[in-house]
């Protein structure tokens, strides 16, 4: 892979850099869906943000990335346990053409002919445990994949059931779809799925597009000059994602959040209850990383256009946008 | 002035240019049929590139490019052996795609994701398109910088250009030592704003590319002669509406100078400039693309290609269902399949045929694949824009067509859109599965005029083909009056028209192309009854139109 642009370096797109940095925190919240046209920075800040986070300590043989040694397939109960290492965050792509096989794991054909073995190849979402797994074109991406990818990103665990194999395995992974809305939709029980949805555009004013372009050209002919420049941000925006990470369980969310919570869902029509469930656990993970103990009516405005967005009821004649809907919402609902 | 260059001299500007920086321009696309100018050139980047050259077969699978197992050198050493994929293979070569335009979109994501790794291929994608949207996918054409199009050019027009090896590796030599930006930037991103670019890809591939013709010229600063051919080979391929040349400034809004002294200074007369300088440009790059309006207003939001599963065609592609035991005589064999199933028994079949070498594989192992033929259906709108009642007749189209794209994931269905009025009927919306681009495209539509019906039949029936040998099945829902006055020859006449109508619509009953006829007049009239037994139609009176009442009827009717 090459080099990732510095995530501090991304002009703007501030939604986005925010529901990343919120996913970060608190993997709980549920997959981000990046919505916008080409060439905006989709990919880019994914990539960046992923370089961003700490590493992780895994141990070296284990396939899924694990700290213990007790889910490594086939391994000997009485050998030494190597020592765990520090491994960068796991950023797996999934790449369009994907067989079900290579997302989910196998039988490794190699054993099974020669030795008559049956053992369990792992895939895709084995080598994303614990960190991101990234698809570009969500919507194009066959649907019975994607039905398979939420459901395992919901319950953290990736079940085998097949080819005489049974095989069960940590899955826990925050997915990240990215897709061009001119390409088509997505289903809305698959929308309703991931937790936060952002839209991004291109920059507004050419002064920005300016500057996105005088960075990114500076950046691909001297990296590591720019990467040096920005070493500060990052290491900034790298220590405030660990803080919140300790501190995001003990941030308290007081009673009059959570009622104004579910009257904003109430008023926009989405009082189901996985989008107010997420809609805190955004406030608390963006509460904790402005290094607070408390959500504040605040946060909750803050998070609400991502958190509920992709989950409203859509009238094809009524041209008011979502996020329109929303701010309105949160105006009548919260005080403006 | 700007001298501009001709569209073979900028044609093989673009080939130098790629020649002296391939990692960073990333390739072009040329649209052309195959023949002796299109050659001319690709002999030339090919030669200037001095890279292996690898052809992308039209057969490609992913599988194919990203490498997989190895089936005969499996079976033959009785393990698995992978083998490396055309994209690893093509690693820092020159990979050619012919009809790039038929492309299949899994296949354009893959390769697109090969720029996320060091060292991607350089790209020459040969667009060999015959209609206005059949383009490459956005997906590829996106991360090119240069697009040319040789359509019309004779090989007498196309000398091979005299420079070689050397005056490349000296391009490249002056490349490094640095050349100033000036302005380019601003103006580079200014004039990709005004073309209604979005992707900021677009204007900083731009900005390389303008430094790379800088470099050819040897020159230390760019000057606007190299901006104007950047903008032709890079920015306008690409644009979605073309600036005025008057009022170009009011669409983008110079930027303020930057806080230096300098320029803070001479900042008032800056900001006159800035409109000459961008119009001269754009003079220039109109000059050598004449068409380019056109192609910018045809292109519209999005263009087509590589939308999804807009190239299934056949039983044997579309989502694998599952592979089941059965006999590969009547279905595709899935080998890995059969591979998996028979691969845990060798041990044990071994043990009873010791004399057998090799994998024992044995009828019941062997898989099938099935897969479920995407029964994607296509609804045409026809629709009158002609006369008093347009506007309505329009917008209540235009919410149907809204409305059933809102249904649409759920149905397997794409829409489209004919708006006929004055002399001509146009394709205003081809082929859609997204509503966004259904709302942008039909956010601005024209009304009044005569009533061109017969035209409107001829292309509605000409899309229905087309779609239909896509593999997909059309619809046809014409909303008129039935009172055409415009024969096919342009000629204004009730008489004639009407003979044309009957004369096509007889024609797509003929070919059994399910239609629909709503009639939109305020009483039924006999024209439209006609003219929808003539078509095979089903004939439906719904003198107030709206939206809701369109869809449930095409719903009732057509897609059932």
């Amino acid at each position: 892979m090459k080099t990732p642009f510095p995530f501090s370096a991304i002009v703007g797109q501030d939604e986005m850099k925010h529901a990343l940095m919120v996913a970060a925190v608190d993997p709980s919240v549920g997959g981000i869906l990046v919505f916008g046209d080409r060439g905006t920075g989709k990919s880019t800040a994914v990539r960046a943000l992923a370089a961003l986070l700490p590493p992780i300590s895994a141990r070296p043989d284990c396939p899924y990335n694990s700290q213990k040694g007790d889910v490594v397939p086939g391994r000997d109960p009485d050998a030494k346990e190597p020592k765990a290492v520090k491994i960068p965050t796991p950023m797996v792509d999934l790449p369009l053409g994907a067989t079900q096989d290579r997302l989910v794991g196998t039988l490794d054909l190699e054993r099974a002919l020669s030795t008559g073995e049956k053992r369990f190849e792992p895939g895709l979402l084995a080598r994303a445990n614990r960190g991101f797994l990234y698809i570009d074109e969500v919507n194009l991406l066959e649907d019975h994949l994607v039905d398979l990818l939420l459901d395992v990103a919901a319950s953290g665990e990736n079940v085998v059931e097949r080819e005489g194999l049974s095989v069960r395995h940590p899955a826990r992974f925050v997915l990240v779809g990215s897709g061009n809305p001119e390409e088509g939709e997505l289903r809305p029980q698959l929308l309703d799925r991931f937790g936060l949805s952002v839209e991004i555009g291109s920059p507004e004013t050419i002064d920005d597009r300016v500057e996105v372009i005088r960075r990114r050209d500076r950046f691909d002919r001297d990296p590591d000059g720019f990467l040096s420049d920005w070493m500060d941000e990052e290491e900034a925006a790298q220590k405030r994602i660990e803080a919140a990470r300790k501190s995001v369980g003990k941030v308290d969310t007081p009673n009059a959040v959570i009622e104004a919570a579910a009257r904003l869902c109430q008023a926009l029509g989405s009082d189901g209850l996985r989008g107010e469930l997420t809609l805190i656990r955004a406030a608390r993970a963006t509460a904790a990383l402005d290094r607070r103990r408390k959500v504040k009516i605040e946060d909750l405005k803050r998070i609400a256009a991502p958190a509920l967005r992709h989950r409203l009821r859509r009238d094809p004649l009524d041209e008011t946008g979502s996020t329109a809907r929303i701010e309105r919402a949160i105006g009548e609902v919260l005080g403006s | 002035m700007i001298q501009p260059l001709d569209r073979w001299q900028l044609a093989v500007l673009g080939a130098a240019a790629l020649a002296v920086d391939p990692a960073g321009l990333h390739g072009m696309t040329i649209r052309d049929r195959a023949g002796p100018v299109r050659d001319t050139l690709l002999d030339l980047v090919t030669k200037s590139l001095d890279r292996p050259v690898h052809r992308l077969p039209a057969d490609a699978s992913p599988a194919a490019l990203g490498g997989g197992i190895d089936l005969g050198a499996t079976l033959r050493e009785g393990r698995q052996v992978t083998s490396q994929g055309l994209l690893d293979r093509a690693t820092g070569a020159l990979l050619i795609v012919p009809m790039a335009e038929r492309l299949d979109s899994n296949i354009a994501a893959f390769i697109a994701g090969a720029y996320d790794w060091p060292d991607p291929p350089v790209l020459v994608l040969l667009d060999e398109g015959a209609e206005a949207d059949e383009v490459p996918p956005r997906v590829l054409t996106e991360r090119l910088s240069i697009s040319v199009s040789l359509e019309g050019l004779s090989h007498r027009d196309a000398p091979m250009p005299d420079w070689g090896t050397t005056d490349i590796e000296a391009a490249r030599r002056h490349l490094m030592t640095g050349i100033a930006d000036g302005e380019a930037p601003e103006t580079l991103a200014r004039l990709a704003a005004a073309m209604g670019i979005t992707s900021v890809r677009a204007p900083l591939l731009a900005l390389r590319l303008t430094r790379v013709i800088a470099a050819l010229e040897e020159a230390d600063e760019i000057g606007e002669s190299h901006i104007a051919a950047a903008t032709a080979l890079c920015l306008a391929p690409r644009a979605v509406m073309m600036p005025s040349i008057e009022d170009n400034t009011e669409d983008a809004p110079p930027p303020p100078p930057p806080d230096e002294d300098q320029d803070a200074e001479k900042a008032p007369d800056q900001q006159t400039q800035d409109g000459p300088m961008d119009d001269r440009v754009l003079e220039a790059v109109a000059a050598v693309l004449p068409d380019l309006h056109l192609a910018a207003s045809r292109r519209g939001g999005s263009g087509g290609g590589g939308g999804a599963g807009q190239r299934k065609r056949s039983v044997t592609h579309g989502r694998p269902l599952v592979s089941r035991p059965g006999n590969p005589a009547d279905r595709r064999l899935d080998v890995y399949a059969s591979l998996v199933a028979a691969a845990p028994w060798q041990p044990v079949r071994r043990r009873t045929a010791p004399d057998r070498e090799g994998l024992i594989v044995r009828p019941d192992d062997l898989r099938v694949l099935e897969f479920e033929r995407p029964a994607e259906s296509v609804l045409i709108f026809l629709v009158d824009a002609s006369g008093s009642q347009a506007a309505a007749r329009m917008a209540e189209a235009k919410g149907a067509v809204e409305l059933m794209l809102s249904e649409a994931y759920r149905r397997r269905e794409k829409v489209a859109l004919i708006a006929f009025r004055g002399t001509s009927a146009d394709l205003v919306l081809p082929p859609t599965r997204s509503l966004l681009q259904a709302k942008r495209r039909l956010a601005v539509l024209p009304g009044g005029g005569p009533t061109p019906l017969a035209a409107a039949l001829v292309a509605g029936r000409a899309l229905a083909s087309q779609i239909r040998r896509g593999g997909a099945t059309p619809y046809l829902i014409v909303l008129t009056d039935g009172r055409g006055n415009i024969a096919l020859s342009g000629e204004p006449g009730r008489a004639e028209a009407a003979d044309d109508q009957l004369r096509t619509a007889r024609a797509i009953a003929a070919e059994g192309i399910t239609a629909v006829l709503i009639d939109t007049a305020n009483r039924p009239q006999a024209d439209a009854k006609t003219l929808a037994a003539a078509m095979g139609a089903e004939y439906l009176p719904l003198p107030r139109a709206d939206a809701h009442q369109i869809n449930k009827l095409v719903r009732s009717s057509v897609a059932a």
